[in-house]
């Protein structure tokens, strides 16, 4: 009974003296660590021109005008969270569909045909996968140079200029691999269509 | 092909690498020997241990240990559960966050002190910041904490003779926390902050959308939400103690938490570091280096073949995506190809599948792309890591020392072959040892098959599913392995945001994470007691390829004899349906 006793009220310091090293002096100094030397990173890569913010480099917007590129498709949520008048803010979610029901088949060839019809140019190309599904999280930010390349000549189109011209924003905003070697080569779709629309220089 | 190959080897390369030195730095944490880190954290060490009034040479019996072990857990839990439910009224809450339900905040409290991480919640619209900051990351820290230090108490019981002390528990805790996790997560926690994971105070931000979004009501949305919060610190941690609780719902798939291929690496490599230098730690505790080195052999052949399996299944993805030809899913240098719904670009097919294999491997739980969309055989590869009982490395301490029940299993099994009394680095293996190996080996198939049984036959379970048909049924399976892993990742379509499945799966989570670890200590004190058997022609050898087939085989057997029924109703009905 004296060690239950003992022990009971050493568990409770021990998780108190946890509590204040880990839950306080631990984040508090990553923090201030982070804001000193990497602040734009630590408050959500926030792309601010003249005062304005057109968005974070990190998070897709959704996309379905012909003037510009478009990314992955996106489960939008407008219930979750809402401006300070109440007016609904856009995030997004995963899909979590298996990707080998007959229901998926159907959804994904409605979009095939959806695309298709856009892309006169590539009508003998496969279309790239990136573009017909859904990401992890919904709000993924890049596309693969593939499903860049295929959108051009509509993005072209729609802007009267040529495709290279497209092309060259294109190659602008794309990273290669992690020393050539880790993760995959991508294009971020919002800074390409702020390039596009002149915004970003 | 070529480049996702050379990944794969790397990812393991580097991880392997990378653990050597740290088993060895953990080895001498647990002895109390200077390190490098000594002349920084030593008086952190003393100062903290005098305010506590811990005696770092106190020698505790095994129930005393756990004692100390639960008793620490209940606090911590019962700290969670009041955060929860309180968070409404406490400060640090700029979105004005409610208070959760009381279900949903004792599965969140229960999936928390139990290293697993199941997210019930999703973090951006459900939890203030207090409550990740004060609750989760602190059990991130103290839920790894405790299942290392049980794993030097099981190697203190290998190594002592007619001894009844198997160390400080409040000591190896505060060890462990300082030495260990904490030097750790800062590394990692300011590498991802400088690539793009936030890390602040400021409330969630807004901006302008390029394209306003119409709704189907014709209603024009113009703003995005830009949720912020002290995620890198917290993120750093989870990945190293397998918690895996992510700081947001879709955890490090969010561009937030894992925005780019430099932050990948640091949390995959994370995320199976401490679980695979505990083997090598092993090795050096019982002062024979080949033990811990064939219990790390028959951990990394299982994982690869797993990994195999599952890299072909989703690079192949599926014939309902191709749609004959008409969408591109073979990989080249401009795209990754293969099954990419649920995949993030920047990951690809390489990195999602590396990552779904080690967290599924290790009790991390934590996930870069989401399981629901696996093809049939990637998702049923991730599950069965997790059926297994989690000993594929599995979690920080307690993924060894549940590999360990399983080779007290093996030489239990060689030895009723041979007709000799079965023994295990010296120490003999006698029916109070067999009995709490075999609590500790099958705890987590009865807790997942019963849950399982009990929330498939519940006719409201199937308003929470996402799928319908085999997959549907997977998904059921899934929670329950996850839960009865100490896991945490999902198939995340799933919704167990309801009273019984909160309550039941929180119950899955505590029984798998406190009857083993309980045995574990068991079997130490019991194993300390004894004297230690000379070698003699006929001791079984624990370290050379027979016996690391043999443990291979015997932890096989227990799963597929387990879980080959309910996997045939899963994924492998879906697989069939999928090539009909």
């Amino acid at each position: 009974m004296k060690t239950l006793k003992e022990y009971t009220v050493k568990a409770l310091v021990v998780c108190v003296a946890l509590t204040i090293l880990c839950g306080v002096v631990y984040p508090l100094a990553v923090t201030g660590i982070c804001q000193l030397a990497f602040p734009k990173q630590a408050n959500g890569s926030i792309i601010e021109i003249d005062g304005k913010k057109y968005g974070s480099a990190l998070l897709a917007q959704e996309f379905t005008g012909d003037e510009y590129l478009w990314g992955r498709v996106m489960a939008l949520n407008t219930g979750a969270f809402h401006d300070d008048d109440g007016s609904p803010l856009l995030y997004a979610g995963p899909s979590n569909k298996s990707p080998a029901s007959a229901e998926y088949g159907r959804m994904i060839a409605e979009r095939v045909e959806k695309i298709r019809a856009a892309h006169p140019e590539r009508a003998d190309e496969p279309i790239p996968v990136d573009l017909v599904t859904g990401s992890g999280s919904g709000l993924d930010p890049h596309i693969s140079p593939a499903a860049a390349e295929y959108q051009v000549e509509r993005v072209a189109r729609a802007r009267g200029v040529t495709a290279d011209e497209v092309r060259a924003v294109i190659a602008e905003y794309t990273d290669g691999r992690l020393l050539g070697i880790f993760g995959e080569p991508t294009v971020n779709v919002l800074e390409v269509n702020l390039a596009l629309d002149g915004i970003l220089k | 092909m070529t480049n996702h190959i050379l990944q794969y080897v790397l990812y393991l390369l580097i991880l392997v690498l990378l653990a050597v030195p740290l088993g060895k730095y953990m080895y001498h944490v647990m002895t109390g020997e200077r390190t490098f880190l000594s002349p920084l954290l030593r008086p952190v060490e003393k100062g903290l241990c005098k305010l506590m009034r811990v005696d770092p040479t106190q020698e505790m019996t095994w129930k005393q240990y756990a004692l100390a072990a639960v008793m620490f857990s209940a606090f911590g839990f019962l700290f969670l559960l009041l955060l929860n439910l309180f968070q409404g009224v406490l400060p640090l809450n700029p979105e004005g966050l409610p208070g959760c339900s009381w279900h949903l905040s004792f599965n969140t409290a229960a999936s928390f002190v139990t290293n697993t991480n199941w997210q019930s919640y999703s973090g951006e619209s459900t939890l203030s910041y207090l409550t990740q900051m004060l609750g989760l990351t602190v059990q991130n820290f103290g839920s790894a904490a405790t299942g290392i230090a049980v794993m030097f108490a099981l190697i203190r019981g290998f190594t002592r003779v007619k001894s009844t002390g198997l160390g400080s528990f409040w000591a190896d805790l505060v060890r462990v926390t300082l030495y260990i996790l904490i030097p750790l997560s800062i590394v990692v926690a300011l590498v991802i902050a400088s690539q793009g994971v936030v890390q602040t105070f400021s409330p969630y931000d807004t901006v302008d959308l390029l394209q306003p979004v119409v709704l189907e009501d014709g209603a024009a949305v113009t703003r995005q939400v830009v949720p912020l919060g002290p995620a890198a610190s917290q993120i750093a941690i989870k990945q190293l103690g397998t918690n895996g609780g992510g700081f947001f719902g879709v955890n490090s798939a969010h561009p937030f938490e894992n925005p780019n291929a430099l932050s990948n690496l640091f949390e995959m490599i994370s995320l199976l570091l401490i679980p695979v230098a505990c083997c090598f730690t092993f090795g050096y505790g019982v002062r024979d280096k080949r033990q811990g080195r064939a219990l790390f052999l028959a951990m990394l052949i299982l994982l690869v073949a797993f990994l195999g399996i599952a890299a072909a299944s989703e690079a192949g993805a599926t014939p309902q995506l191709a749609q004959e030809g008409a969408v591109g899913i073979s990989a080249s240098g401009a795209q990754a190809g293969g099954n990419m719904e649920g995949k993030e670009s920047r990951f690809g097919i390489a990195a999602s599948t590396t990552w779904g294999v080690f967290t599924t491997a290790a009790s991390n739980g934590s996930v870069n792309s989401m399981h629901d969309s696996y093809t049939p055989f990637g998702g049923m590869v991730e599950m069965l890591q997790m059926e297994l009982g989690e000993v594929v490395f599995g979690g920080v301490g307690c993924g060894l020392y549940g590999m360990v029940g399983f080779a007290i299993l093996t030489v239990f099994i060689a030895g009723l072959m041979v007709g000799r009394t079965p023994e295990y680095l010296g120490k003999k293996i006698e029916p109070r040892e067999m009995k709490m190996a075999v609590l500790v080996c099958l705890a987590t198939p009865v807790a997942i098959l019963i849950g399982t049984g009990l929330a498939a036959a519940l006719p409201a379970t199937a308003d929470s599913l996402n799928n319908a048909g085999a997959h549907g049924f997977s998904e059921i399976l899934y929670a329950y392995s996850s839960a009865g892993g100490n896991n945490g990742s999902a198939f995340a379509g799933f919704n167990a945001n309801t009273p019984f499945l909160n309550v039941s799966i929180g119950l899955v989570m505590l029984f798998v994470r406190f009857v083993p670890l309980i045995a574990t200590l068991a079997i130490a004190g019991s194993l300390a007691g004894k004297k230690k058997v000379a070698e003699s022609a006929g001791t079984l050898p624990t370290h050379n390829a027979l016996f690391i087939g043999l443990l291979i085989f015997v932890v096989l057997l227990v799963g597929a004899l387990s879980f080959f029924p309910a996997l045939a109703l899963g994924p492998i009905a879906e697989f069939f349906q999928m090539i009909a």
